[in-house]
């Protein structure tokens, strides 16, 4: 492999890392807050089709971002709604979620559009277009540096830059004020929070909508930067992908950068590659699909590490008479 | 002393939910310009109103049957299978290996053979999530998504590069032998005297899931097993102490149920496509957690839930056919039947004890 494809091997990493970072730290919001959430796929997959259909309707891209996130918004409201409010299960009402998600833009899709549950393709405008850093043409032809410069780092969508701010702002957030001690507090021991006099239900519900904002740019990002409108099923497990990237990196906001950088090498290397022969063995295209999954597997199983959750995940608070 | 009477428990909640979903889809279907009571007149006649329509509701229940059993139990022994789809793939590479390599005399013993290989496929796809559980406290639901995950990867692996046969573009499996062809409710019906449609693809298999539910219901209700798995589902530290060991029941409750979800194989692999293709679960696996929650994981009323959803299915798959309702709407009247008698549970339960705990006060 020469050098030119290895940078443009990562450069679809960091295209591809993109939306499984945002979706991780949504998640990470949100369960470090005792909500589990494995409802990202849905909102991403909600917000990925408002933001294209409003997009394409518009011409506006930044108003189609307003719609996905929004929508995103609104299946978090359900989710806090039924997890927070009414004390239900949260896995069973995040995969309602998904499935809401999964049917509804497809339904809405089809009955605006009537292009099969596809929105049509976006125009330039309707697109966030790369950035392109200072002298980035000028420096291209300067030998390793110039390519890494010019072809990896500069020119990407604002949100590919948006979201790996968002790992420094999680970590700052999450371990250097007082909301992310008390939303961690929440997520760990909620009854402590409850006695220090602060809302459990508040935070959790700052909490999820976080996540439905990160996960609402996650899906924004997938139809309007990745590629060019909504398709049916687009976000195509991401958000289950993102969820595994949030357990291989134990809830913590710079390892979840290294395990989506490391999920996104392994989509960008078998989109690049059909099967690769390592010292005469042929790896299928296929294990590198099942890769993030099973490690995560082998993550949670505890062999490498044990993957510790937060306490009080998971479980409704009730409070105490 | 309950709150509610247990027929208000049982049948009223479901009900009110279910009422719930169907209003907030009918609202969803005039929102796109379409009539709510002819759609329902049109699925109805779709699906139930001929031995046609029979054929494909009840061959859509029967996959449903299973997968909503396989969630039942595990939900008895308070876990969440979330899998069912990723067993039920890997039970159709079971039924597929034994009617492809085994060549069988008559439909009968391969149907018991290909259920076999189905169970034993299916539940082996669970058992290492239960052994994480069970052994390493891994949580059960996120092994289960994982493992749905690597099962289409490991089915998409094995049938583009070892069962295709050679010069087919197709991944998928040849067809299967003609003796292992098992016979349509069609077949079974006509020596009765009862005319069935011939097309609908309702085969033998619905039979077995009807048995399954028998098994279950036995199983769960009527042996010294089962007795361990509810009490082992009601509270973990109580069955500890009784003497039930926790590793053992999470290990034959999850074995039990990805057995079940595996031998949907012989309704949709051996019953209806006679071969293994890509992606033939269809969803399945995860319309058995509606049909679980809305059978209020008995096995009668996962039997009605999954006929319910049958219906659904096929009535959903005339709307696709014959207005501008596109098959989709399905998926949502599922995510909203889930989310309501699920997730949203409390909702409907909360003011309904109200009422109930009024009403008992005016009496007395």
């Amino acid at each position: 492999m020469d050098f030119l494809t290895l940078i443009q091997v990562l450069d679809s990493t960091v295209r591809l890392s993109t939306p499984l970072l945002l979706a991780c730290l949504a998640g990470l919001f949100s369960e470090r807050a005792g909500i589990f959430d494995i409802g990202l796929e849905g909102k991403m997959l909600a917000a990925a089709f408002f933001s294209a259909a409003i997009a394409a309707v518009t011409g506006n891209v930044w108003l189609g971002l307003l719609a996905g996130v929004t929508a995103s918004l609104v299946l978090s409201a359900l989710h806090g709604l039924a997890s927070i409010t009414f004390r239900g299960n949260q896995l069973i009402s995040g995969l309602a979620v998904t499935m809401l998600a999964q049917g509804f833009t497809v339904l809405v899709a089809q009955s605006w559009f009537k292009q099969g549950g596809r929105t049509p393709s976006l125009l330039a405008e309707g697109r966030f277009g790369p950035i392109t850093f200072p002298f980035a043409d000028s420096v291209a032809g300067v030998p390793f540096i110039g390519p890494i410069y010019s072809e990896l780092l500069s020119g990407h969508s604002i949100l590919v830059y948006v979201a790996f701010a968002a790992v420094p702002a999680t970590w700052w957030i999450l371990f250097r004020t007082r909301f992310g001690l008390r939303l961690r507090a929440v997520g760990e021991n909620p009854a402590a929070v409850d006695t220090a006099g602060v809302s459990v239900v508040g935070l959790r519900f700052a909490a999820v909508m976080i996540c439905g904002l990160l996960c609402g740019l996650a899906g924004a990002y997938l139809a309007t930067s990745l590629q060019a409108g909504f398709v049916k099923d687009m976000t195509a497990g991401r958000g289950y992908i993102a969820l595994a990237a949030l357990i291989f990196a134990k809830w913590r906001p710079w390892h979840a950068m290294g395990a989506c950088l490391l999920f996104g090498l392994l989509q960008a290397v078998a989109l690049r590659f059909q099967n690769i022969e390592l010292g005469g063995l042929t790896i299928p295209v296929q294990a590198m699909d099942a890769l993030p999954y099973i490690l995560t597997v082998v993550i949670l199983a505890g062999f490498v590490g044990k993957a510790i959750p937060p306490k009080a995940g998971g479980e409704p608070y009730v409070k105490e008479r | 002393m309950d709150k509610m009477p247990k027929w208000a428990d049982v049948v009223l909640i479901p009900l009110i939910s279910l009422i719930l979903a169907a209003a907030i889809s009918a609202l969803v279907i005039l929102a796109i310009g379409e009539d709510p009571i002819a759609a329902v007149k049109l699925m109805v006649d779709g699906a139930l109103g001929s031995t046609y329509g029979w054929g494909y509701t009840l061959y859509y229940a029967t996959n449903f049957l299973f997968t909503g059993l396989a969630v039942s139990v595990a939900f008895h022994a308070r876990m969440f299978n979330i899998g069912g789809e990723g067993q039920a793939m890997l039970g159709g590479l079971g039924a597929a290996l034994v009617c492809l390599y085994i060549p069988w005399p008559h439909w009968s013993i391969a149907l018991i053979a290909a259920a076999a290989g189905a169970a034993i496929f299916g539940a082996a796809w669970a058992a290492i999530p239960a052994y994480l559980q069970a052994k390493r406290g891994s949580h059960i639901v996120i092994t289960t998504i994982m493992f749905n995950f690597i099962a289409a990867a490991v089915l998409n692996y094995v049938l583009v590069n070892l069962l295709r046969p050679a010069g087919s573009m197709d991944p998928a499996t040849a067809r299967f032998p003609e003796a292992t062809h098992l016979p349509s409710l069609h077949d079974i019906l006509a020596p009765l005297g009862i005319a069935f449609n011939k097309a609908g693809p309702a085969n033998v298999s619905f039979l077995v899931a009807i048995a399954a539910c028998f098994a279950v219901w036995l199983l769960i209700w009527h042996t010294k097993l089962g007795f361990e798995i509810r009490a082992f589902g009601k509270s973990e530290q109580g069955a500890l102490y009784a003497g039930i060991s926790p590793v053992k029941i999470t290990m034959i409750a999850m074995l039990i149920s990805g057995g079940l979800a595996g031998m949907m194989a012989t309704n949709n692999v051996m019953g209806e496509a006679e071969r293994l293709v890509l992606n033939s679960t269809e969803g399945a696996g995860f319309i058995g957690i509606a049909v679980a929650l809305m059978g209020r994981s008995h096995p009668f009323g996962v039997f009605l839930a999954a006929i319910l959803f049958g219906f659904l299915y096929q009535g959903g798959a005339e709307l696709a056919l014959w207005t501008k309702i596109p098959r989709e709407m399905i998926v949502v009247i599922q995510a909203l039947v889930i989310l309501f008698t699920g997730a949203l549970d409390n909702m409907v339960r909360m003011p309904l004890e109200k009422i109930f705990v009024t009403l008992r006060k005016g009496k007395a």
